[in-house]
């Protein structure tokens, strides 16, 4: 018997790390949207960034055994593809664990997208705004490559959405 | 409303999606540039996902599930236009026939904004968003390849002949459309083909390229057939060969998980 609380289960899924930046948690990512806890039951609903995302199976999966471990007798998962992702939801702290990792975060606040993409992109390791896209894509659904002209670096930048 | 239309269309859209899709992946590890092969290796990834969600959306309504549309059904059940099915061809092709199918895409995605189905709203909307990346660099290469060197330009030129006609199949009405209509549902194609019209002619034309058109007053009238027959199951063989290439590992270990 659980005996865990809708707060223990937000808590615990701030630990599960995405598979493919494992800096952020799937709370950091606003992946986990919402949780319901009642007795041994629990159900979270999770919702991809990019519908595309390949990832997600690999998540659902982390996100069910981590509550499973937790005791739940009756773990319930789902995946929302209908509803909206926005960079414009990520933690500021989230922005900081990007850039640690080598990844320029996205603008905090999103005007349209041609508007923010004339923006630039500071390099996340010299800080030069001197930098350029290299593409519109990137090793990942959610990231597009950079050239820094300054530390002539490549690096990866979480795209807007 | 009538689910059965509405599994129609939804299921007419995510298969021009996957098949697409499919197309796209064609490319990874044999593009023309590094940067060219990562994006259409991204592009295939995310109109399958954009496939799945489409399905998914098909199933809640009472449809079947998103694995056994892909991977189990027959070639001729498939209800994509004929359009996404033609191999890759050169990258010319490849650049035109994905530049009009995004813009489509945009005309389409964009419709749903006043559906009177809210999951339909709400998925367009997030289609939409990722969509805008695509169109950038499809947009992006078919002005660059329109007005570069003489062979990039002849090329550019055969496939907007070639793929012109084709495209208009993206606006092929699927079975009981005039139902979804009468709901609220979605807008005629022919109106989203007047919108498409309106996007693809100046952005081919400014490309140095020529599409199959005439002028009339604010719109255009097309001076070719369109390509219509995919949505009643009317295909190429070309469908054939990529959906058992798609099922082949499928078909395997049907219903097989690791």
């Amino acid at each position: 018997m659980s005996h865990h609380t809708t707060e223990d289960v937000w808590k615990a899924l701030a630990q599960v790390q995405d598979p493919e930046i494992p800096v952020l948690s799937l709370v950091d990512l606003n992946v986990v949207r919402e949780v319901t806890v009642d007795g041994s039951s629990v159900n979270v609903r999770l919702v991809p960034t990019f519908a595309g995302c390949p990832a997600m199976e690999a998540m659902r999966r982390d996100v069910e055994r981590r509550l499973a471990e937790m005791g739940f007798g009756d773990v319930s998962v789902q995946v929302d593809r209908t509803a909206a992702w926005s960079t414009e939801n990520l933690s500021r702290e989230a922005a900081d664990k990007l850039r640690t990792f080598g990844i320029a975060p996205p603008p905090r606040k999103a005007d349209s997208l041609q508007e923010t993409l004339s923006k630039p992109v500071p390099c996340p390791f010299c800080q030069s705004l001197d930098t350029h896209p290299d593409g519109e894509f990137g090793s990942t659904l959610c990231k597009q490559y950079y050239l820094c002209n300054s530390c002539r670096q490549s690096f990866e930048r979480f795209k807007p959405l | 409303m009538s689910d059965s239309a509405l599994i129609s269309y939804l299921t007419a859209l995510a298969d021009d999606e996957l098949i697409l899709g499919h197309r796209d992946s064609e490319w990874t590890g044999y593009a023309p540039i590094l940067e060219e092969d990562i994006a259409f290796s991204n592009i295939a990834q995310d109109e399958i996902g954009h496939a799945l969600a489409l399905y998914t959306l098909a199933q809640e309504l009472g449809g079947k599930n998103p694995d056994a549309m892909a991977f189990e059904r027959p070639w001729k059940d498939f209800s994509c236009c004929r359009f996404v099915t033609y191999p890759k061809g050169d990258f010319a092709y490849t650049v035109v026939r994905q530049y009009l199918y995004d813009e489509a895409e945009l005309v389409r995605m964009q419709s749903h904004a006043g559906s009177s189905f809210g999951p339909l709203r709400d998925l367009s909307e997030k289609i939409l968003a990722e969509e805008a990346y695509h169109l950038m660099h499809s947009k992006g290469l078919v002005e660059r390849l329109g007005n570069a060197t003489g062979e990039s330009h002849r090329r550019m030129q055969a496939a907007v002949d070639t793929a012109f006609p084709q495209a208009l199949g993206l606006f092929e009405p699927v079975h009981d459309a005039k139902k979804l209509i009468d709901d609220g549902v979605v807008r005629p194609d022919s109106e989203l083909m007047d919108a498409w019209l309106k996007s693809v002619v100046p952005t081919l034309e400014s490309a140095g390229l020529r599409p199959p058109v005439r002028v009339n007053g604010a719109s255009y009238d097309l001076s070719c057939k369109p390509e219509y027959g995919g949505r009643t199951g009317n295909h190429a063989e070309y469908l054939r060969q990529i959906v058992a290439d798609l099922q082949q590992v499928y078909k395997m270990a049907p219903g097989g998980s690791w």
